[in-house]
Order: C-alpha cells, then structure tokens, then sequence
C-alpha cells in the first residue's frame, strides 16, 4: 500500500493577540491508499487544523507534509482532493445541479461531459431527480449528500471531511454514515474524516487518530477493521464496544481536564 | 365658504376611514385575497387624501396660487403634455441617465479595483464614507462652471452623487461570501477571476441593487436640483424655479407629478429587476 | 482580513493609506488647477502679444481672481479669511452664513425626528395606519422630495411665513421619512421569543412598548438620524435657493455662481461639506454614548 499522505514532525503555531496557540504539535502520521482515517478528539485539539494543513489551506511552521508525494500545494492545484465542510456551502443562486457543476466549471470541464458527471454523482447519493431544485428547498441531510456529490464531481483521489454531519440530527446521520460507507466501497477512494462522535468515528473507520488539545498531538492510532460491509447493527457487537471504549479512554487521559472528574457514560 | 363641499368630502372621509378599519382587521387565508386587500386599503387611503385635497381647496376656497385642487393640476397636465414631456426628455432621458449609467459603473469599477488593492481600501473607503455624507448637490454650480449650462453638467452631478452609495455598497457586498465559500473556491485551485465571477459578484448581488435603487432617486434629486442652479430653457427643475417665480403653482404640481411618477417607476423597475437576479436571497423567501 | 494591532498597527492600517489617498488627491487638486486655469493665462500672452515662460504659467494659474479651478492654498487662505477674520456678525462671514443655514437644519431635523418617531410608534400600534399609510412612506422614498422646495417656499413666504420656519419645514419633511421608516423596523425588531416572553407576562402594550421595542429601536433611530441630518442639512440648503436668498451657505453658492466667483463657491461648499461632517459625527458621539449607557456598546 503506498501512503497517500505522510506527516513528519508536523508543527503549526498561531500568532495570537494572548500569545501562540500551539495548534499541531509533532504530528507524525501516515495514511495509505483507500483508508478510512477518523481524526477525533475535543475542540481544540487540532483535528480541523490539520485536515486544513492537508489541504493546503493552512501552513504549517515546522515539519513536513507530503500529499499524493507533493507539496499540499501542487496537490492542491492538481485537484487531488475533494473538501466537505461543516455546512454544505451551496450556492443559493444555483440549482443542485448547477452547484455540482461548479468545480467542473472551474477546472474547465466541457460541458457534455459535466452533464455525465453531474447525473453519475447525484445518483451515488441518492438525489436524482432533484438537479433542478435549489438548496433551500432540500432538508439538511440532502443538502449535505450533495455538497458530498459536488466533491466527488471532479474524480479526486481523497476526500477530506470536516464533521460533515455534525449539524444533523442522529437519526439522519446515521443513514448518512451507512451511506458514506456506502460510497467508500464503491469508489474506494482515501477518505480523512473529521468528527467529535465516538460511535460516528468507530463504525466508519479503518483507523481512528485520537488527539488531544494543548498543544494539539495525537495520542493515539487504533486500528479498527470491521469489513467493508458493515450493518449499523455493529455499533451493538462486544468488539464494537471495546474499540469505543479504548477510544473514549484516549479522549480521557489525553484531556487536559483534572482526571479526577466524573468519566461521561 | 361651500359648505356643501366640506360636508361631502367629511362624509367620504369618515366611510372611507371606516372601510379601510374593517378591511385591515381582516386576516383572509386566501394569498390572494390577502393581497388584493393589502393593495386596496393604501389605495383607498390615497383616494381619501386627494378627495379631501380637493374638497379642502374647493369647500374653503384656497387661492390657485397657494394649494391649486388636484382637478385643476390634471388639467393642466393634460394641457401641457408637450413642455412636460420636453422637460422629462432633458432631466431624466438625458442628465439623470447618463449620469446614473456612468456614476454607477465607476463606482463599480472602483471597488473592484479597491478589491484587489486592499491598500486602496483601507485609504480610499474612509475618504469615500466621508464625502457621501456630504451635500454633493452643491457641486452643480462648480460643474456648470466646468461643464456649461446644459444637460452634461447636470449629469456630471448625478455621476459624483451615485458614485459613493455603488462603491460603499460594492465593497460590503465583495466581502459578503464567507471564509467557508472563499475556502472552497481555493480547494478547487479556482484563480481570482473565477472566484470573482462565479462567487464573489453573485454573493454581492443584494448589496449591488441596494445601491442602483438608492441611486435611482438621487440621481433624479441630484439632477433636478442641479437645474435650480442655472439650465437653459428646458428641464424639470428649470420649470419648477421659473414656474415658482411667476406664482404658477398648478405647473409646479404638474411637473412635481412627473418627477414623482418617473421617480417610483423607476424604482419599480429595478426593484423587479433584483427580484429576479436576487431570488434566492433569504427575504424573498417566507 | 487580518488587522495589525497596536499603534504600529493604527499608523499602517488606517493612517498611512488615508494620509496617501489624501496626499495624492492634493496632488491631483494641483495638478488640474494648473491645467484648467492655463488657458485663461495663455489666451491673457496672446492678447498681451508676449509669451510666457512655464514658471509664469505655473505661478500664476494658482493666484487668478475667477479660476476654473482655484488651487487648493487659494481655497485655504479665502476660508480663513472668511471665518477667522471676519467678525461673526459680518454679512462676509463664513460662519454667519453657516450658522443661518445650520439653524433651519436643526429645527427641521429636530422637529422631522419627533415626528417621525411619533408617526412610527402609531403606525407600529395601529394595525389601519399600518396598512394604509406604510405603503405610501416607503413609495415617498422613491420621490424626489427636494423638488418640492422652490414651492413650499414661495407658497409660504406668500402667505407671511418667511425666513427661517419655510426652510426648517423643508428639513422636517426630509428627515421625516428615513427617521419614520427606520424607527417602525427599529420597533418591529424584537425577536419573536421576546415578544412571547412579554405575552406570558401579561404585560400591556405600554409595558412592551417602554420595556422591549423602545430599546430594539434605538440603534435603528440612531442609523437614521444621521441620514436625516445630512439630508435636513441638504434641505436647509436648497431651501435658500429659490427666492434669491441672501443669507446662508446656499445663498454663497447661488451668489458665487452668479458673478462668478469660484474661490467663493469652494469655500460655501467646504463650510457644508464641515457642517455636514460635524453633523453626522455628533449624532455618531451622542449614539455611542446613549448606547454605552443603554449597555448596547457595538
């Protein structure tokens, strides 16, 4: 497997009004082709910062960040990547369709072709029928499936995801994440995902980094393989519940809080 | 003193009053119905006001040259199609066009260009703040001087009148499209053009006819008051001076008339205008 | 955009850009006083039958009686003269003319606020006023209003009113408009879950209306009052255009274009163009400090 992304020593200091924020601190990591790779942990703790350094929309202040073996900048302008935010970021002025066409516009796709992959997308997420709609008009959830059709619109080899679906309520979010899931089978592409859900994180994963704030590290790596078909019915298996468990012992010790406080359930 | 009169239009008065007091207590579910009556009761209210108007100027029997009645100033509208549509001509098809084309288009060009010179907007903004504020109409004997007494004058008001609102207003709206917006615009390694075009000016669509209506009536103010600085024989504001001077006061209202109409239409234009480019905005939706 | 902080940062970001744009329009001011004024100073040579060097040119473009464009010093020296060394109670003075047109602003724009305000607190309890009425203020903002001050002058001065109560009727019809419809959205700005709070309350309309929509208000009234004063200010002005006023800085502007003195007509402008700025950053200080004391600091 070769890897995808390679941080070494990664390190990135704010400047701030009370003095620097220690953002990344040390980040050694590696993700390989086709993993699934969780970044959980609390505020603070720079799981935002380095999906954001990943995508060359921050920069770093030490160490070295290699993406699809090139700077995050070149990969940045060879489109190597697809970027869901937190909110879905439609336009409002666009149809669906013509919001998944927008990178397809930017990055000078013809105009047949874009019609094909517009119609491919929003069939992988289960919108077809609604290219002629605008954002306003659609629920949370679908708003999110096609901010997540518009980033797979151009073919990228990853997708970064930052907590797409931390705005919805538990019961559309599962039906995303077994969707996602879903999706990765499908298109098997490199997916580092965002997310401060322990369950979210576990049933998704075919790796969790656990980090944690002050400065912003990684605590700790678990591999987590449940198979590439995996019913929501998992989240109930003993072996499930360990690796939440050690997940969750991770956020504990890795906190800056007092450990004697009361652990949460 | 006719009494008769006074009493009449009382009467009219209190009924229509007491119509428009039922229909606003009205709450129908019918969108349409609802609507009709929304239109209704401003315009019955409307009527009431030029009835009174005219019993007021008729029953108490006010001189011409004071409060002339609203029959009176139609009939001399109707008489005098032909100066009022030449003054029209001169003031609005030619001054206030003009001038609001090219005002509004520097203005626009300006802040693009501010836009990328972030320099020019931490100077030029707060210069631009300032001289909004200030009563620009004064400059029209300045451009008289510069320009002659004819219409370019006028316009060249109206273009430094409508310059400031665009620009103040074109910059607000560049910056409207969140970081998130700007970010994903980067993920596609869009360059500045295309951000500009396919996020940035469409995202500043709201504040952009903010400005081209506030501007549509200034133009229209700059431009007439720029014409009781001194015009040749035509135009509005030159009819209104001189009209003024020789007491015709039922001219005066006649030319007010256009200037009104022409005023609202216009607004009324380009507020429909950003109803359709603008659709998606969150206060068109309900 | 990212903001320098500190005093390194207060001169970089806003004084050395401002100071720049000012300098270079001075520059500019220059620049075009010399090449406006040149060709009344070459047509002088010709008729004079002698030539005349650049330096000549240059100097003297800058010290005519009647420019196109008088230099900025020649602005400068003409305002000075104007308010400082003319007695306050001079028909020549700068600032008696300001103060004649400065009183008909505030009268007008003191009596379109209270009315506004007054009008807006009706409109918002009064569901038949509402409707009847809101929709022709909002159209009045669509018309050019200005247009109607020759007539309300002449109308007025013919049946006896004159002087400085026409002009201030002219500033009150003005600012009445901005004030009346910014002060209803002011009133109708409450959330709705404050409002519903006040219902389970009980609270009766005047409680609601002292307790919760006057605070909401009050930035709205203050947005609007400084439109309405420099607008009441551009009111005053055009006030004093129509039956040949001889006090005022409209009347300066009139007269100046009249015989042509242009020093004359700059400095009119520059003493509103100082009223206006005054204006506008008093209402601004007196809402900062409303508001600090109402705890609404922005």
């Amino acid at each position: 497997m070769n890897a995808v992304i390679e941080a070494k020593g990664l390190n990135l200091t704010f400047e701030t009004n009370d003095g620097p924020v220690h953002a990344l601190s040390n980040i050694d990591l590696t993700i390989d082709d086709g993993e699934f790779v969780s970044l959980i942990g609390p505020s603070g703790c720079g799981k935002t910062t380095l999906l954001r350094v990943i995508a060359d929309l921050e920069q770093p202040t030490g160490g070295t960040i290699l993406v699809n073996g090139v700077t995050p900048e070149e990969a940045r302008l060879s489109r190597a990547y697809g970027y869901v935010f937190q909110a879905a970021a439609l336009y409002p002025w666009r149809t669906i369709s013509g919001n998944i066409s927008l990178p397809l516009e930017v990055m000078g796709v013809a105009r047949s072709e874009r019609k094909a992959r517009i119609e491919r997308n929003l069939e992988l997420v289960n919108l077809s029928g609604f290219e002629k709609k605008f954002p306003w008009q659609l629920s949370g959830g679908m708003q999110q499936r096609a901010s997540i059709a518009r980033a797979l619109s151009f073919d990228p080899d990853m997708l970064l995801m930052d907590e797409p679906f931390g705005a919805l309520d538990e019961i559309v979010r599962d039906h995303l994440n077994e969707q996602l899931l879903k999706l990765w089978a499908q298109t098997k592409k490199t997916v580092v995902f965002v997310t401060h859900s322990i369950p979210e994180a576990v049933f998704l994963s075919t790796k969790i980094v656990v980090m944690s704030p002050r400065p912003g590290r990684i605590h700790e790596i678990i591999d987590c393989d449940f198979g590439v078909d995996r019913p929501l019915e998992i989240r109930e298996t003993p072996k499930f519940l360990e690796i939440a468990h050690r997940v969750r012992e991770g956020l504990r010790l890795g906190h800056s809080y007092d450990d004697r406080e009361p652990a949460e359930s | 003193m006719n009494y008769s009169i006074i009493i009449s239009v009382a009467l009219f008065w209190m009924v229509a009053w007491f119509i428009n007091t039922r229909l606003a207590e009205l709450s129908p579910k019918n969108m349409i119905a609802a609507r009709a009556i929304n239109l209704l009761i401003p315009l019955l209210f409307g009527v009431t006001l030029i009835v009174i108007w005219e019993g007021l100027a008729k029953g108490f029997e006010i001189p011409g040259v004071l409060l002339p009645a609203p029959s009176v100033i139609w009939a001399r509208i109707t008489a005098s199609i032909d100066i009022l549509w030449a003054d029209f001509y001169q003031t609005f098809l030619k001054a206030v066009l003009a001038g609001y084309v090219m005002g509004c288009g520097f203005g626009f060009a300006t802040a693009i260009i501010v836009d990328k010179v972030p320099f020019l907007r931490k100077g030029l903004l707060p210069v631009g703040n300032l001289v909004a504020a200030l009563p620009i109409v004064g400059i029209a004997p300045i451009m008289v001087m510069w320009f002659g007494f004819d219409w370019p004058s006028k316009a060249a008001v109206v273009v430094v009148m409508t310059f400031f609102p665009m620009l103040v207003n074109t910059v607000a709206g560049l910056e409207a499209s969140n970081a998130m917006e700007r970010d994903l615009m980067r993920t596609y390694a869009a360059n500045y053009w295309q951000t500009l075009l396919k996020l940035r000016l469409p995202a500043a669509m709201p504040f952009i006819f903010n400005a081209l209506k506030i501007n549509s009536t200034l133009a229209l103010i700059g431009a007439i008051v720029a014409e009781f600085f001194g015009t040749p024989i035509v135009g509005m504001g030159f009819r209104i001076s001189t009209e003024v001077g020789r007491m015709n006061i039922d001219m005066v209202w006649a030319e007010i008339f256009v200037a009104a109409l022409a005023g609202s239409l216009s607004y009324g234009l380009i507020a429909l205008l950003e109803r359709a480019v603008t659709f998606w905005h969150p206060s068109y939706r309900n | 955009m990212t903001e320098r902080q500190g005093v390194s940062g207060f001169f970089l970001d806003r004084v050395l850009p401002i100071g720049v744009v000012v300098l270079v329009i001075l520059m500019l001011w220059y620049g075009f006083a010399v090449l406006l004024n040149s060709k009344f100073e070459l047509d002088q040579a010709a008729r004079a039958g002698t030539e005349i060097s650049t330096r000549d040119l240059v100097a003297k473009t800058m010290a005519q009686e009647r420019p196109v464009l008088p230099a900025p010093h020649q602005v400068a020296t003409e305002l000075w003269d104007t308010t400082v060394n003319k007695k306050i109670t001079s028909k020549r003075s700068l600032v008696y003319h300001g103060w004649v047109t400065l009183s008909s602003t505030l009268l007008g724009f003191l009596m379109g606020t209270l009315l506004g305000i007054g009008l807006a607190v009706a409109i918002v309890h009064s569901r038949v006023l509402d409707k009847s009425l809101m929709p022709w203020i909002i159209t009045s903002q669509t018309v050019p209003i200005l247009a109607i001050a020759p007539m309300i002058i002449v109308v007025l001065n013919a049946i006896g009113i004159s002087g400085l109560l026409p002009k201030a009727m002219i500033s009150t019809y003005l600012s009445f408009f901005p004030v009346a419809v910014g002060m209803v959205k002011g009133l109708r700005s409450p959330d709705t879950m404050h409002m519903d709070l006040m219902r389970t309350y009980n609270a009766t309309q005047a409680q609601v209306f002292f307790k919760l929509r006057w605070p909401s208000a009050v930035p709205f009234l203050f947005t609007s009052m400084k439109i309405a004063v420099a607008i009441s200010l551009v009111g005053a002005i055009v006030g004093e255009l129509p039956t040949g006023a001889v006090a005022g800085l409209g009347a300066r502007l009139l007269t100046g274009s009249y015989y042509g003195q242009t020093i004359q007509i700059w400095t009119a402008l520059i003493g509103a163009a100082v009223l206006a700025a005054i204006l506008v950053w008093a209402v601004d200080i007196v809402s900062r400090i409303v508001m600090r004391n109402m705890g609404m600091a922005r």
